[in-house]
C-alpha cells in the first residue's frame, strides 16, 4: 500500500472509530442518564416509571425516619414544601442525615410508589461536601430556602 | 516576609516567562522558522488568522523544512552559550537594540564546540542569524532560573502552612495550629490557589528541566519547545496573580485557622495531588514539544525520542495517581467501592487513556518512522486533557453549572486559557499538519498495525468517558435539568470497548514490526487463547456470573500468558529493560483485570445491627463483634469498635473500625478497618448504634481486590523500567556517538 493511501485509511478509521464511539455514548447517555428530580417535579411529571434510576433530592421530613425491626432498614419522606416522595433505605446513613435537612437519594421507584435508594448523601459542613452530592447542592439549597 | 517573597518570586517568574516567549518568538523569526518571517522571497502567502501562539501564521516552506538543507546541518544541540541568568535577565527591554552584545554572547559560547551558533540554525545565512542563536542560547538559562523562582515561591507558601502563619488568608482556610506537621505540608496544596501555584511550579521546572538535559533537538525546535512552555507558564501565572493569589494576607489576622477537610487528613492523599499533578503537567511537554516540532516543521524520529521519556515519566506519575486516588477513596469513604465514575476521577482518567495512547504511538515514530501527524496529535490531545481536568476540579464547574456564576473570574479564566491554548494549539496543527511527511507504510498485520488499533480504541474509551463527563454539564447549560451519568453509564459503553483492547493488547506484542502473517500470529496466540476458554468454562461450571466479569476474568488468564509471551525462548538476561517494562505493564494491566473482574463478581456483603457478643458470617470468616469504646487521636475523638474474624481454623485477626469526629471543622468520618490476606480482603465499617443497644455493621469479604491496585503498581512499574532502558540506551548511544 501506498503512503498515501495508508494515511487516508488511517483517517477514515479514525473518523469511524470517533462516530462510532459516539453513537455508543449517545445510546448509553439516552439510557442510563438519571434525572435529578424534586418531589414537585415528580408530581408535575405524573410519576417517573418504576425501575428507572434516578436522583432525588429534598429535604427529611420532620419526625418522618422510621427504623424497621432490621435495625438497617429505615424509611422517611422527602419533601420540598408542598408534594412528598416515601423513601425506603438499607444501609448505613451518612452522618449529617437528620430530620428537617437537605437530601440526595439515588435510587429508584418501586412498583408499591416507594422510592428504593441505594445511596444516600446529606448535606454536609458548608465547605465540605462530597463530590457526589456537590452536584445536588444547588437543588437542595433553593429548595431549603 | 515570607508570602511577600514568594509573590515578587511569582511576578518575576511570569516576567520571565514573558521574557523567554518574546525572546523565543523573536530568535525563531531571525532565523526564518517562525510563521510571520517575512523575509527571503517567494515565501508570503499570508494566512488570514493568527493564531494565539504566533502573531501571524505563513505557510512558506522557509527555515529549516524537514528534508531541507538544515537537516545536514542538525543534530547541533549545543549551539550558542549559555548565558548566565544574570545577562538573561539584563536583556529585558527591545531585542532590536540588543542585538549587539548578544551575538558576541553567541560566538563566545559555541565557538568552542565545532559547530557555531550560525550552523545551528542554517537556511538564512545572513546576520541575522546569529543574533537570533544568541536569543536562542539566552532561552535555556531563563526557562532555568524561571523555574527555580517558581519552586521558591512554592516553598515560600509550604513555609508559611508549616509556621502556620495566621495573618495568611489562605493559611486560616486551609490549616490549624493543631494539625499534624504532614497535613500542614499538605494543606499547602490541598486547596484551590496552593494547587494551583504548585501546578504552575511543576511546569514551570519541566521546562527548566528541558532546558537543562534536552541535547538531542536542533536548536530552533528546542527554542520554539521552550517558548511554548512559557506560553503555558505565563498564562497560569496570570491566573495565579490576577485571579487565584496564594499569599493574599487578612487583616486583622485571626488567632487560629479553620482546619483541613478530615477527608483529606490521610497520608495517602497527601501525596495524591502532587503525584497526579506530575502526571498532568508533565505531559505539558510532551505538547510543547509538539507544538514546537510543528512551529519548525520537525515531526521527526528525533522529535519522538526526545519527548518520548517525557510521556513515559507523565505516565508513570499519573499511573500511581490514579492508583492511589482509587485505593484512597476504597478505604477513606468506607462505602467499599474503588472506582466511582465521579468527574473527579474522570478528570484523571482522561489524561492517563491519552498518555497511554501516547505513549505507544511515540514508539512507532521514534523506532518505525511512522504515525506522525497523529502523534503530535495525540500530544496535544493529551495535555489538553489535563488543562480539561484542571478545569473540570479547579472551576467549581462540577458543584454546578451555577457555580461557575458564583466566581465567574476563575471559572472564566481557567476557560479562557483552555480555549487559547487548545484552540492554538489545533489550529496550529491544522495549519502544519499537510506539512508533515508521510511515515514509512505497513501492513495492517503489523506491530504498527496493532498499535492503530490500540491507538483507535483508546481514543474511544476517550471519547465515551469525556462525553459522559461534559454531558450533565452541557444539558444543565442548555435547559438548566439536572442529570448526572454515572456507573450504568460508563460501564455500558466503556467497558466492552476495554475489553475488545485487552484482547488485542495479548496479540499486539506477539506481532513483528512492519509485516506479519495472520497464521503465524495464531500459532503464537493460540496456548494463551486456550487458557481464557478453560477460565471461562471453569467460571461457568462454579458459579454463574456476569457477562463482564466472566469475559473479564477469562482475558486476564489469557492475556497475562500471552504478555509473558515475548519473553519466550529469549535469554532472559540480555532481554533489553524496555522489553521487561512492556512484559510487566501488560501482565499488570491483566492482574488488574482479574481483581476487577474478581472484585465485582464474588463480593459477598452483610448489613446487619449487631450486639455486643453477636456473630456475622460473611465469605469464608466468622466475625464477632466485641464491642464499641471511645478513644482519642491527635486532633480527633472517636468512637472504635473492636470486631475478632476467624477463618476456618485460622487465628483470629482483630479489626477496629472508627467513627471519628473532627472539632476544626466539626466533622464526622468513618474509617474503615481492612484485614488484607493473600486470597481478597475483609473490610468491615462502624455504622450507627440505636437505642436498643445495637450497631450498624458492614461487612464485606472481597476476593482478589488487593489485586486491582497491585496491577496498577506493575503497570507503573514496568513503565519505570521502560523508562530506565530507554535511557540507557540512549546514553550509550550517545557515548558511541561521540567515540565516532
Amino acid at each position: 500500500m501506498k503512503a498515501k493511501h495508508q494515511r487516508l485509511v488511517l483517517v477514515l478509521l479514525v473518523v469511524a472509530a470517533m462516530i462510532g464511539a459516539a453513537l455508543l455514548a449517545m445510546s448509553a447517555l439516552r439510557d442510563q442518564a438519571a434525572y435529578f428530580y424534586s418531589p414537585a417535579d415528580i408530581a408535575r411529571l405524573g410519576g417517573v416509571p418504576p425501575g428507572q434510576a434516578m436522583r432525588l433530592g429534598g429535604m427529611v421530613a420532620d419526625k418522618s425516619i422510621v427504623h424497621e425491626a432490621d435495625g438497617v432498614t429505615i424509611r422517611f419522606t422527602v419533601t420540598d414544601g408542598g408534594a412528598t416522595v416515601l423513601v425506603r433505605y438499607k444501609g448505613i446513613v451518612p452522618d449529617l442525615f437528620k430530620e428537617n435537612s437537605g437530601v440526595v437519594a439515588d435510587g429508584r421507584f418501586g412498583t408499591d410508589g416507594v422510592f428504593v435508594a441505594d445511596t444516600i448523601l446529606a448535606k454536609h459542613d458548608e465547605r465540605y461536601m462530597p463530590p457526589q452530592l456537590a452536584g445536588a447542592e444547588h437543588k437542595t439549597e433553593t429548595l431549603a430556602r | 516576609m515570607i508570602a511577600e517573597a514568594g509573590l515578587a518570586a511569582l511576578w518575576l517568574a511570569a516576567a520571565l516567562a514573558a521574557l523567554q516567549l518574546v525572546l523565543g518568538l523573536s530568535a525563531l523569526r531571525k532565523a526564518g522558522v517562525a510563521p510571520g518571517a517575512g523575509d527571503g522571497a517567494g515565501k508570503a502567502s499570508r494566512q488570514p488568522f493568527s493564531t494565539p501562539f504566533l502573531p501571524s501564521a505563513v505557510e512558506a516552506r522557509a527555515g529549516p523544512a524537514i528534508g531541507g538543507p538544515s537537516t545536514t546541518l542538525g543534530r547541533n544541540g549545543r549551539g550558542g552559550g549559555h548565558a548566565g541568568p544574570s545577562t538573561a535577565l539584563g536583556m529585558g527591554g527591545d531585542e532590536g537594540s540588543q542585538a549587539g552584545p548578544l551575538t558576541a554572547l553567541g560566538i563566545d559560547g559555541g565557538g568552542g564546540a565545532g559547530a557555531g551558533p550560525s550552523a545551528a540554525f542554517g537556511a538564512d545565512g545572513d546576520g541575522q542569524t546569529s543574533g537570533a542563536a544568541a536569543l536562542g542560547a539566552a532561552i535555556r538559562p531563563l526557562a532555568i532560573v524561571q523555574g527555580l523562582l517558581a519552586l521558591f515561591a512554592f516553598a515560600c507558601l509550604i513555609a508559611l502552612f508549616v509556621r502556620s502563619d495566621m495573618s495568611v488568608k489562605l493559611v486560616v482556610e486551609n490549616s490549624h495550629s493543631m494539625k499534624p506537621m504532614l497535613y500542614k505540608w499538605a494543606g499547602a496544596w490541598g486547596n484551590h490557589e496552593g494547587s494551583m501555584l504548585m501546578w504552575v511550579t511543576i511546569l514551570a521546572v519541566a521546562g527548566a528541566l528541558v532546558g537543562v538535559v534536552e541535547r538531542r533537538l536542533r536548536e530552533p525546535t528546542l527554542i520554539a519547545t521552550l517558548a511554548a512552555q512559557a506560553a503555558i507558564a505565563l498564562g497560569f501565572y496570570a491566573f495565579l496573580l490576577f485571579a487565584s493569589n496564594p499569599f493574599a494576607r487578612l487583616n486583622p489576622a485571626p488567632a487560629d485557622g479553620m482546619g483541613l477537610n478530615p477527608l483529606l487528613q490521610d497520608p495517602g492523599l497527601a501525596f495524591h495531588p502532587p503525584t497526579l499533578y506530575l502526571g498532568y503537567v508533565g505531559l505539558s511537554v510532551a505538547f510543547s514539544f509538539a507544538v514546537g516540532a510543528l512551529v519548525t516543521r520537525d515531526v521527526g524520529g528525533d522529535f519522538a525520542r526526545a519527548m518520548r521519556p517525557w510521556v513515559l515519566a507523565a505516565w508513570i506519575m499519573l499511573t500511581i495517581g490514579i492508583t492511589a486516588g482509587s485505593y484512597w477513596a476504597y478505604y477513606e469513604l468506607g462505602w467499599g467501592g474503588w472506582w466511582f465514575w465521579d468527574p473527579v476521577e474522570n478528570a484523571s482518567l482522561m489524561p492517563w487513556l491519552a498518555a497511554t495512547a501516547l505513549l505507544h504511538s511515540v514508539t512507532v515514530l521514534a523506532t518505525r518512522q511512522g504515525l506522525r501527524t497523529w502523534t503530535v496529535m495525540l500530544a496535544v490531545v493529551a495535555f489538553s486533557m489535563s488543562m480539561i481536568g484542571t478545569f473540570l476540579v479547579r472551576s467549581g464547574i462540577l458543584t454546578s453549572v451555577h457555580a461557575f456564576a458564583v466566581d465567574p473570574r476563575r471559572g472564566s479564566f481557567i476557560l479562557a486559557l483552555l480555549i487559547l491554548y487548545i484552540g492554538g494549539a489545533l489550529a496550529l496543527f491544522a495549519l502544519r499538519a499537510p506539512t508533515i511527511r508521510e511515515g514509512t507504510p505497513f501492513d495492517p498485520v503489523s506491530r504498527e498495525g496493532a498499535l492503530v488499533g490500540n491507538n483507535l480504541l483508546l481514543s474511544a474509551i476517550l471519547g465515551v468517558v469525556l462525553v459522559g463527563t461534559l454531558y450533565p454539564l452541557g444539558v444543565e447549560a442548555v435547559n438548566g435539568e439536572k442529570l448526572s451519568v454515572g456507573p450504568p453509564y460508563f460501564n455500558a459503553a466503556a467497558g466492552p470497548l476495554a475489553l475488545i483492547l485487552v484482547a488485542l493488547m495479548a496479540a499486539g506484542p506477539l506481532l513483528r514490526w512492519r509485516r506479519d502473517e495472520l497464521g503465524a500470529l495464531a500459532r503464537r496466540i493460540a496456548l494463551p487463547a486456550l487458557l481464557s476458554v478453560a477460565t471461562l468454562g471453569a467460571v461457568l461450571l462454579v458459579s454463574p456470573i456476569g457477562v463482564l466479569p466472566l469475559l473479564g476474568l477469562a482475558l486476564a488468564t489469557g492475556v497475562g500468558a500471552a504478555s509473558l509471551a515475548p519473553l519466550w525462548k529469549r535469554n532472559l538476561r540480555r532481554t533489553p529493560l524496555f522489553t521487561w517494562g512492556m512484559v510487566i505493564a501488560h501482565l499488570g494491566i491483566a492482574v488488574s483485570l482479574f481483581g476487577m473482574a474478581s472484585e465485582s463478581a464474588f463480593t459477598k456483603e452483610k448489613l446487619v445491627a449487631a450486639r455486643p457478643g453477636d456473630t456475622v458470617a460473611v465469605g469464608p470468616y466468622s466475625v464477632r463483634f466485641v464491642g464499641v469504646d471511645p478513644i482519642a487521636g491527635p486532633n480527633w475523638t472517636a468512637l472504635e469498635a473492636t470486631m475478632v474474624a476467624r477463618r476456618d481454623n485460622g487465628a483470629p485477626v482483630t479489626l477496629k473500625p472508627q467513627a471519628r469526629f473532627f472539632p476544626n471543622p466539626p466533622t464526622e468520618t468513618n474509617e474503615s478497618a481492612i484485614a488484607t490476606r493473600l486470597d481478597g480482603q475483609l473490610y468491615v465499617v462502624l455504622g450507627k448504634g440505636d437505642d436498643d443497644g445495637r450497631w450498624q455493621l458492614r461487612l464485606w469479604w472481597k476476593p482478589f481486590v488487593t489485586l486491582i491496585w497491585g496491577g496498577g503498581g506493575l503497570i507503573a512499574l514496568g513503565g519505570a523500567l521502560s523508562l530506565l532502558g530507554r535511557l540507557r540506551r540512549e546514553r550509550t548511544a550517545h557515548d558511541r556517538r561521540a567515540y565516532l
